[in-house]
Parts: C-alpha cells; sequence; structure tokens
C-alpha cells in the first residue's frame, strides 16, 4: 500500500487517458493512500481478524442467545422504522414539493435536522421527551402507553434519523415528474386515485425503494440516538451496535469482531442493493 | 363543476376557480399538508425544543454556570482541536481526489467513487473498533505502540482518526459531480495561455468550486463536531482529556445532571442550526455553484 503512490505516478502515462492538465500521479496517488490508509486498511484488519475466528468461533458467536436477540432487535426496528419513514417520508416530500402553504422554504429545510443534529443530543432529548414525565411520555403513560426504555423508544429514534434519507431521495424525482403525463391521463379518463398509482407512483418507486434502503442502512448502524432512550435491557432493548460496545469493554474483542463483521457485511449488501437498484432504474426510467 | 364558474360573478369566479386534472382536492390536500406538518412537529421540532427547554429549565444562570467547569471547557476545546485537523485532512483529500477523478479519464473510476462513500455506510462504532484492532494493545501494531511509547487509542489520536473516518467522504462527494458537470475546458485554457498547474488550480478551478467545497466543509464539520458512536469507542471517556462534548454531554446525562448535559447540547443544537442555515442559504443563492441534488446521503 505504501509504494503505490510511487507506482501509480509511474504507470499514470499509460493507464490514463491522456490530458494536457499536470497533477494526475499525485493527487491519484494521494488519493489512494489516503483511502487505503484510513479506510481499506483497518477495514481489512476487521475483515482479517474475523477470519481468524474461523467458522466454527464465528458460529459460536451467532448463536449466543444475547447476540440473536440484539440483531433481531437490530433489524425488525431498522425495517419498521424505514417503513415508517417511507410513508410519511413521501407525505412530506409530496407536500414540500406540490403544494404552497406558509413556512414552506423553512420546514424544507428543517427536514435535514436529523443529518446536523449529533445523534447524542438526539438521544438525550428524544428520551427527555419520551420519559414517563416527559411532554409527551406524561400524557401517554396517563393512557398506559410507555414508549422510553421499551423497543418503542427504540423505534422513535430510529424513525426521527432516517427521515431525511427517503425525503431528499425522492423529492427531486416528484419535482421532475412530467405534468403532461397527468394531464393526459387525467384526460384519458383516469380518476385523480388512478392517476396517482399508475402514472405518478411507478416512477417513484426507485427513488423509494433507494431512500428506504437508506433509511434502513442508517438504522442499522445507529448507536448515539437509541442509546439513551432504549433502556438497553439485554434481550429485550439491546442494539447490535450496543452489544459490539459492551463485548469491548468486557475485553471481549472476538465477540466484537464478530458482530461487527456481520454489521460490515450487511453494509455492504445494503451498498449493492442500493447501486443496483440505481442501476435498474437508469435502465427503466432514464433517471436515478 | 365548469358550469356554476361559468355562471357566477367574476369574483367569485377568481375566488372558486376550476381545479387542474394535476391538482388534488383541496380536502385531501389540506389533510396531506396537515399530516407532514404535525409528524414534523412532532418528530423533529420537539426534540430541537426539549433541547432548550430543558438546559434552561433552572435559569441563565445556571446555563451559563456549565460552561465553567473545567471539564466542560476540556471537552469544548477538545472537540475544536479535533475538527481543525480532520475538517483540514479530509479538505486536502477532497481537492486531491476531485481532482484526479473529475479532471482525468481512468479504468475503475466508479469503484474508487464507491470506495470513498464506504465511509458512510460503516456503523459508527464499527469504524471505531476497526482502529481499537489496528492500534488498541490487542491490536496489530499494539506491540509496536506500546515499545515506542506511544498512544492511540483512549487518547486524541485515536479520536482524530475515528473522527476523519466517518467524516471522510463529505468534500470529495460534494467536490466529485460538481467538478465533473464542470469538466476540463477553462483549465486547459488556461494552461495553454502558459499559467503553471498552480496557477490555474487557485485562479481557474478553485473559484468555480468554492461554493461547493465551502459546503463540503460545513456538512464535514459538524459531523466532526458532533460524532459520538466512533468516537466513544475510542476515547476511553477520560474526563478532562479525551471526552469531547458529544461525550461529555453522555456523561452528565447518565450523571442526571440534565441542565449541564443540555446545556452541553445547546451548543452542538446551535451548530446544527447555523450549519442548516449556511446549507439552505448556499442551496438558495449558489445552487448552480453546488454539485447536483438528489440522494444526498450524509
Amino acid at each position: 500500500m505504501t509504494s503505490s503512490p510511487a507506482r501509480a505516478a509511474r504507470n499514470a502515462r499509460r493507464f490514463v487517458a491522456p490530458s494536457v492538465l499536470p497533477g494526475f500521479g499525485l493527487t491519484f496517488g494521494y488519493t489512494l493512500f489516503y483511502l487505503g490508509l484510513i479506510v481499506l486498511f483497518p477495514l481489512a484488519m476487521l475483515i482479517w481478524r474475523a477470519s481468524d475466528l474461523g467458522a466454527s468461533g464465528f458460529m459460536r458467536i451467532m448463536t449466543e442467545p444475547r447476540v440473536t436477540a440484539a440483531l433481531q432487535t437490530t433489524f425488525t426496528l431498522s425495517f419498521y422504522a424505514a417503513v415508517i419513514d417511507l410513508v410519511f417520508g413521501l407525505i412530506v416530500a409530496w407536500v414540500l414539493t406540490r403544494y404552497s402553504f406558509p413556512f414552506r422554504r423553512v420546514i424544507d429545510a428543517f427536514v435535514d435536522l436529523p443529518f446536523a443534529l449529533p445523534t447524542a443530543v438526539a438521544g438525550i432529548s428524544l428520551a427527555a421527551l419520551y420519559a414517563p414525565i416527559g411532554w409527551f411520555g406524561a400524557p401517554l403513560a396517563e393512557m398506559g402507553i410507555k414508549i422510553a426504555y421499551t423497543r418503542w423508544g427504540i423505534l422513535v429514534a430510529l424513525v426521527f434519523i432516517g427521515l431525511p434519507f427517503v425525503v431528499r431521495t425522492v423529492q427531486p424525482i416528484i419535482s421532475e415528474l412530467e405534468i403532461e403525463l397527468e394531464e393526459a391521463s387525467a384526460t384519458l379518463g383516469a380518476s385523480r386515485f388512478q392517476t396517482i398509482f399508475n402514472v405518478l407512483l411507478p416512477p417513484l418507486l426507485p427513488a423509494l425503494l433507494t431512500g428506504f434502503a437508506l433509511a434502513f442502512a442508517r438504522a442499522i448502524g445507529e448507536y448515539g440516538s437509541v442509546i439513551f432512550i432504549a433502556g438497553n435491557i439485554a434481550y429485550v432493548s439491546e442494539i447490535a451496535p450496543l452489544l459490539i460496545v459492551i463485548k469491548l469493554e468486557q475485553y471481549d474483542f472476538a465477540g466484537a469482531t464478530g458482530i461487527a463483521a456481520i454489521m460490515l457485511a450487511i453494509s455492504f449488501a445494503a451498498l449493492l442493493a442500493i447501486n443496483l437498484i440505481q442501476a435498474w432504474s437508469r435502465r427503466r426510467f432514464g433517471h436515478v | 363543476m365548469s358550469d356554476a364558474v361559468f355562471t357566477s360573478p367574476p369574483a367569485a369566479r377568481s375566488r372558486r376557480r376550476p381545479r387542474a386534472v394535476t391538482e388534488d382536492a383541496p380536502s385531501a390536500r389540506y389533510a396531506l399538508i396537515a399530516i407532514a406538518v404535525i409528524f414534523l412537529l412532532l418528530f423533529l421540532f420537539a426534540p430541537l425544543a426539549i433541547v432548550f427547554s430543558e438546559a434552561f429549565a433552572k435559569g441563565v444562570a445556571t446555563f451559563a454556570e456549565v460552561f465553567h467547569e473545567p471539564d466542560a471547557i476540556a471537552a469544548i476545546k477538545l472537540t475544536l482541536a479535533v475538527a481543525a485537523i480532520s475538517v483540514p485532512a479530509n479538505l486536502l483529500f477532497g481537492l486531491a481526489a476531485a481532482w484526479a477523478i473529475a479532471k482525468f479519464s481512468f479504468p475503475g473510476k466508479s469503484l474508487l467513487i464507491t470506495l470513498i462513500d464506504l465511509p458512510f455506510s460503516v456503523s459508527p462504532v464499527v469504524a471505531g473498533l476497526v482502529f481499537v484492532l489496528v492500534f488498541g494493545a490487542q491490536g496489530v501494531f499494539g506491540s509496536w505502540i506500546k515499545a515506542h511509547h506511544l498512544q492511540v487509542i483512549f487518547a486524541i489520536p485515536g479520536i482524530v482518526l475515528a473522527t476523519i473516518f466517518v467524516t471522510f467522504p463529505f468534500v470529495a462527494r460534494e467536490l466529485i459531480p460538481l467538478m465533473q458537470e464542470q469538466g476540463t475546458v477553462e483549465e486547459e485554457a488556461a494552461l495553454t495561455l502558459g499559467a503553471s498547474g498552480l496557477q490555474t488550480f487557485w485562479t481557474v478551478t478553485l473559484p468555480n468550486i468554492k461554493w461547493g467545497l465551502l459546503y463540503g466543509v460545513l456538512l464535514c464539520n459538524a459531523r466532526a463536531m458532533g460524532e459520538f458512536g466512533a468516537v466513544s469507542v475510542v476515547s476511553g471517556h477520560i474526563r478532562g482529556l479525551t471526552n469531547t462534548i458529544p461525550l461529555q454531554v453522555e456523561i452528565l446525562y447518565n450523571e442526571y445532571n440534565s441542565v449541564a448535559a443540555f446545556a452541553l447540547a445547546v451548543v452542538l443544537a446551535g451548530l446544527a442550526l447555523v450549519t442548516l442555515g449556511i446549507k439552505t442559504f448556499l442551496e438558495w443563492r449558489h445552487a448552480d455553484q453546488l454539485a447536483a441534488r438528489g440522494g444526498r446521503r450524509h
């Protein structure tokens, strides 16, 4: 890895298409070097350490009841959260693009809040809101509903951090929808409902799937906003990233590495799925 | 419907114009707006509002006192220092990567872009863990680091590395599409007229990408100062030494010192609001000088 900048510079003339612009060797070499140093080498070490566990060691970690429970909690709740984000994200994106109403611009800017607000801040504020004495927690507690320190709390946090992914993926596609198609559909006698389901939604499908996959992938890895509201009860409301931290604190490096390797594999799968959706979308609809 | 419109007087007509076939019924429209606004109020606005409400729950004096605590001051200083190292590091990388990828053509480009985006897909906790596996006592370089009396994990270098990892793609992913859109014609003209490579970069390329660059740096900085998961794994939570603001928030919150936790959280929430404000301004005022929007992930 360390020799790659020099090698890249030497090969630059043959490797890269001829150009009068200078600096390819230097910038390309530095890009590979820095990428390798910060991202690829550390991730390769994780994969290497995980492969050290062997198939049996890996299976032992994966069949540990506490690990299966944590993985199941993470996946199930991330899926539900992404579904909720999909429904409300579509409504929010539609309303922000198609209708005009007071404070639309402010509300539009506000959608990015979960991207900008540090996860620890989101975590403590959600916990304070839904705690039994909180703004939302108190009235809910009177109705006998408990959100904070249960699995519902995890769901609330995951919905929060995933929402902008759906809105920001779907919004540009809604604004590109051709109004002529809707007019044609209406002129041909379709009801508004038919137009929405047969004309408007199909081209939005790839963006919706991409937004769903992004929200789901983010929810699986999420840590900061969840741990404060989750209550973190083993087997009940303990998420997989938290279990990695717990195993590290117990110096169980093998256990932490095993769970991390599974999560990394899922990240790659999600990334692949998103790329496939986008490739399919380009072929089918001519846009991403 | 149309009959009614034609027979009604002009004033009434302007109030009740016929609905276009591409418009939703007013009832549907108001219902959808109400659903969206209520959902955003409950799920986005309330969490932000309670940060300020809790921080000032015991008055401004108690709030201000929090910032005289040595641990809080140390956390703020550390956060600024970490951002001051990691943001320029990723800025330099972003410029280099965007120059190589956008201005030249070579095989494997899309793979390289995917790899640059990779840190966004990795859980923050896993990002912290990989550096423990490399530099920790049990890590690959653990014995070497110990022999040289260095410390990376549970020290500032580990925090910086973890922060650089999670903020890695921000500048590059903003600049690459922007510089690809701009092409190489202007740079080629400058070079033909006798400018050196660096002159071309400073006087032609940089002015073209300055708003995109600012946009990327802004988002990179917000994440660098607010990162929690990755930093939490490598920091060791040593008070006054390796606690960044988000970690200090966690400690104070877990000690039931709600006012202090939310007071420090106000600093981060303020940073988030300023970031959103400048971001919105750039998207509104300089949209043509930012990379085309659509499917931003960060």
